[in-house]
């Protein structure tokens, strides 16, 4: 790993200005995406700056329709709290099956977000769950927030602060995971906003989106059966060695219909 | 950087480069070399520690990050140093399982398997062949022993809950 500066800063404020006046700078949140790529030398910041204790970033909340997660909550923090397993515990699930228990040990929301990985399990639930992402400047519609590979809208030296989830009647994540990263070959959230459904797909192209006709088939009729000619969404597919473009194009539409085949027979 | 961290109960206070990974200061600095470096990537989990309790694996965490906290190694998880007799008891209970199960062939894996291991039993959910086998996810084991290794966690869980009553 080359060398480079590290910064604890003890506010927001302070660690974008850090950011803002180092030359080639990083954030650093749990660090499981960042730091690999350092040791391999892909990255060398100048500087790196530590989010860990900035305390907006920080805290779980359930408040009128809405669940606000902290950008600094990892993976095992999501999954075993209480809140977010009653508010929605499909998002708790989901978290429960991020890569594997150390990992989820160290991995954060917002880091996750703000890496915007192609088969990160989070961004579907973002687009399905018309989330809503605060930063230290501005917030983000969930559908202006994924740009393309590791893509997103967020600036340079922008933050995440929180993520705002909208609480639906119901919802289901299912996923087809690569067997060893545990990444998302192809992951599919279908979640129902009373009777107006929402989906949320990652894995499958350069970065998460939504399937607009799969959303119009099941909200006029919620049945796995109404995706059996729905259209996929008009992505590049991905392929590469973990799987083919032919291959992800199918199992999206079985995943949105085992998450929806999930919900129905509740 | 300074840096002040615990380990294995012991306080240290440190003078390292910025870019030093956990598992490098253990290693090189502290030579607590049974935390072992498998792919350096954090997929293998040979070099799984406890940071404050929870499993991580040193080779994605920088020393930096440790500072104030309490790190444990495999080192750290028996009877303590000066108390050891040389008997099977000095062993902590999931070591003795896996000695007794003959969960290592090579025993690379192992030290990361045990301190992941014991986070899982630590946490208290139920344990069978499943859970087991999901819980170790992050950890690979080169000689494929998975069959005993899991054997020797649920007979850890059994003495560890027996332990603690």
């Amino acid at each position: 790993m080359h060398p480079f500066n590290y910064h604890k800063p003890s506010t927001l404020a302070e660690a974008v200005a850090l950011h803002q006046g180092a030359e080639d700078p990083a954030y650093l949140s749990g660090g499981h995406t960042l730091l690999p790529t350092m040791t391999q030398r892909l990255a060398a910041p100048s500087d790196l700056i530590d989010l860990e204790g900035l305390t907006e970033l920080i805290g779980i909340a359930v408040d009128n329709g809405t669940l606000s997660i902290g950008a600094f909550t990892r993976h095992a923090e999501v999954a075993a709290s209480t809140e977010v397993q009653s508010a929605l515990p499909a998002l708790a699930e989901l978290a429960e099956g991020i890569g594997d228990a150390q990992v989820r040990n160290r991995g954060t929301i917002g880091g996750s977000l703000a890496n915007s990985d192609p088969a990160a399990d989070y961004p579907a639930a973002v687009l399905a769950l018309n989330a809503v992402i605060h930063t230290d400047r501005r917030q983000i519609p969930a559908d202006g927030y994924f740009r393309g590979l590791f893509e997103t809208a967020l600036e340079a030296d922008e933050v995440i602060t929180r993520v705002d989830f909208a609480i639906p009647s119901r919802a289901a994540y299912e996923k087809f995971p690569n067997p060893a990263s545990r990444y998302a070959t192809v992951g599919v959230m279908v979640a129902d906003f009373n009777g107006t459904v929402r989906v949320g797909v990652t894995g499958a192209g350069p970065c998460a989106c939504r399937a607009d006709a799969f959303e119009a088939a099941l909200s006029a009729r919620f049945d796995p059966a109404a995706l059996d000619d729905a259209e996929l969404p008009a992505i590049d597919f991905n392929s590469d060695l973990h799987a083919s473009a032919e291959y992800r194009v199918h199992l999206v539409r079985v995943m949105a219909q085992r998450a929806t085949a999930r919900l129905a027979s509740l | 950087m300074n840096l002040t961290l615990t380990v294995n109960g012991a306080e240290h206070s440190l003078d390292v480069p910025a870019n030093t990974l956990l598992v490098e200061l253990l290693r090189t600095r502290l030579r607590l070399t049974g935390t072992h470096v498998g792919c350096d990537t954090s997929q293998c989990g040979a070099c799984t520690v406890h940071l404050d309790g929870c499993a991580v694996k040193a080779c994605t965490v920088l020393a930096a990050q440790a500072q104030g906290r309490s790190v444990t190694t495999i080192e750290g998880i028996g009877r303590p140093n000066g108390t050891r007799n040389g008997s099977p008891d000095d062993l902590h209970p999931m070591q003795a399982a896996f000695r007794d199960c003959h969960a290592l062939q090579c025993g690379f894996c192992t030290p990361g398997m045990i301190l992941r291991a014991m986070e899982l039993v630590e946490s208290g959910g139920t344990l069978d062949n499943r859970t087991v086998r999901e819980g170790l996810e992050g950890n690979i084991c080169r000689c494929a022993g998975y069959h005993n290794i899991v054997k020797a966690v649920l007979a850890a869980g059994d003495a560890m809950q027996e332990q603690s009553r």
